[in-house]
């Protein structure tokens, strides 16, 4: 590749992701780093001979063509699950290029062996990841899983020593229990720490992007491949750091639950609209908490209404709060929100808004459960223990609008629900939060 | 070995490219990265050019194709991310 270019190419990609610092004008981060990719995809184009440069335009184009079919049915709710499905896509692709390398190499090179290894647990790891983010019940212990994932583990390197070189069974079963020690081994992994799993991933097929330069000698793959893997390295650990949990526990701890007690069996106070409406009109200041239920009920439109509202009729000072775990990846719910237009000055993250519960009127908690769940400062044995959580608990006022009294996403119980100063305004998010706007109207 | 160094110095900018990025924006950060990563498409173009038996240019175009939907469906879902986050008055409706 001519060094123009190619200089041209990772410049421009190391400064589209810098404008992703500024929200107003990332979105131009995006499209420089389109053209950037798109520029070196039709530099290599243009080498092949007239037949394969054909069927490979046809190629891509189909790919492009699925690709903004796929995600044009994504709703914002299912982000995560798209973002995961791409990068399974990339894994896959990886590892089907460097199947085509070990022929060049007969067959006989460790390091690209470790590369189908490593493409091959992205590609069903992030279909696994996707099991779990949407919720299917696993009929198997996450104990028994890693146990399992183990074991293919050792399976896959007594393949590797037992059956020779030559043998395209070797290969073939190599790729077989890789592939199924990454399905295994994420299927273990908490529902709860997905976001991490997703992030390591993205990390992951961007080292296997450089190992691929490395071996091929294409100095772009390399410098794009470790840029991607580093940043990808880093999020997850700022992820890890927000659950106050290390990666080594993500990945290797399994869950030990101490049993809630039916939770139907206390008192909690239930609320009509009304009730809500006329504790927020005569609130000085609110603060609204947003969770994944109501990105599930898709209340973020009515949520806008209601903050409306609330400024602008009863001169209310209204605040959103945003957990960095909450939602199913990191940033998901800042989509949603700013989806319904809510202006970012609105939307606080947890260091800049915890010491602002204390002097809230209410805490309007809406499809969120462990965010809030004071138990992670208390409980030891539960699996969200030492995460730090938003202050709800602080406000004068705790509204709960949820479906039921169901456990979130860890699957233990939340000691505010019971509180004196709680009310639970059952029922789906959207509609709930429709009839409180109708009262306050 | 010059690699390693290229490798050590492209970790260090990736580390400081995202330290400044809030929250807010880590879903499009990490939908970004993973459509660039669909870069890997041309390792497969690459090795189309020396003749090989059929069975490993069907494995090629294969990787291609998923590579491609890696790339454009990552770019898509990014700008339909990053649109919500422009100033208001540059929004078409």
């Amino acid at each position: 590749m001519t060094d123009i270019i190619l200089i041209t190419i990772y410049s421009a990609l190391i400064i589209s992701i810098h404008y992703l610092s500024n929200p107003k004008i990332a979105y131009k981060g995006n499209i420089i780093a389109f053209f950037s990719v798109s520029l070196a995809l039709i530099y290599n184009l243009i080498y092949l001979s007239a037949t394969k440069l054909l069927i490979s335009v046809f190629i891509i184009s189909l790919g492009a063509l699925i690709g903004i079919i796929l995600t044009n049915k994504t709703q914002t709710k299912s982000l995560p699950q798209n973002v995961a499905l791409l990068n399974g896509l990339g894994g896959l692709s990886s590892t089907l290029i460097s199947i085509t390398e070990l022929y060049l190499n007969n067959f006989s090179s460790p390091f690209i062996l470790s590369i189908i290894y490593l493409g091959s647990i992205t590609f069903t790891g992030s279909l696994a990841s996707i099991i779990r983010l949407n919720n299917t019940p696993l009929l198997i212990s996450s104990q028994k899983l890693k146990y399992l994932s183990l074991l293919l583990l050792l399976l896959t390197i007594a393949n590797l020593i037992i059956i020779p070189h030559s043998s395209l069974i070797r290969l073939f079963t190599f790729i077989a229990l890789s592939s199924l020690t990454g399905f295994i081994f994420v299927l273990s992994i908490g529902k709860a720490d997905m976001p991490i799993i997703i992030s390591l991933l993205n990390s992951l097929s961007g080292f296997i992007t450089s190992f691929i330069g490395i071996n091929t000698n294409s100095i772009l793959l390399l410098i794009t491949g470790t840029l991607i893997g580093a940043s990808g390295a880093i999020l997850t650990i700022i992820m890890t750091k927000s659950m106050n949990r290390s990666l080594f526990s993500v990945l290797f701890h399994h869950q030990t639950y101490s049993i809630s007690s039916n939770s139907t069996a206390q008192n909690i106070n239930k609320a009509s609209p009304k009730d809500v409406a006329f504790l927020l009109e005569n609130a000085n200041k609110v603060i609204i908490v947003p969770g994944y239920g109501m990105a599930v009920s898709n209340a973020e439109d009515e949520l806008k209404t209601l903050s409306d509202i609330l400024t602008t009729k009863y001169n209310t000072d209204t605040k959103f709060a945003i957990h960095p775990i909450a939602g199913r990846m990191p940033g998901h719910l800042n989509v949603l929100l700013a989806k319904a237009d809510i202006p970012l000055s609105q939307i606080y993250e947890l260091k800049d808004i915890n010491q602002e519960f204390k002097t809230a009127d209410v805490a309007f908690i809406i499809g969120a459960n462990d965010i809030i769940n004071p138990r992670a400062q208390t409980d030891s044995t539960s699996p969200i223990y030492q995460m730090p959580i938003l202050n709800a608990k602080d406000a004068k006022k705790i509204i709960f609008a949820k479906r039921s009294l169901s456990p979130g996403y860890s699957g233990i119980d939340n000691p505010l629900f019971y509180q004196e100063n709680t009310l639970f305004l059952l029922g789906d998010a959207k509609e709930m939060t429709k009839k409180v706007i109708k009262e306050l109207e | 070995m010059l690699l390693l160094n290229i490798f050590i110095l492209s970790a260090f900018v990736g580390y400081f490219s995202i330290s400044n990025i809030t929250q807010t924006l880590h879903s499009p950060l990490m939908s970004l990265t993973n459509a660039i990563s669909g870069i890997i498409i041309i390792g497969g173009l690459n090795l189309l050019n020396p003749p090989l038996p059929l069975i490993y240019q069907i494995l090629l175009y294969l990787a291609i194709f998923f590579a491609s939907i890696n790339i454009f469906g990552g770019f898509y879902i990014t700008y339909k991310m990053l649109h919500l986050f422009k100033p208001k008055d540059k929004k078409n409706d």
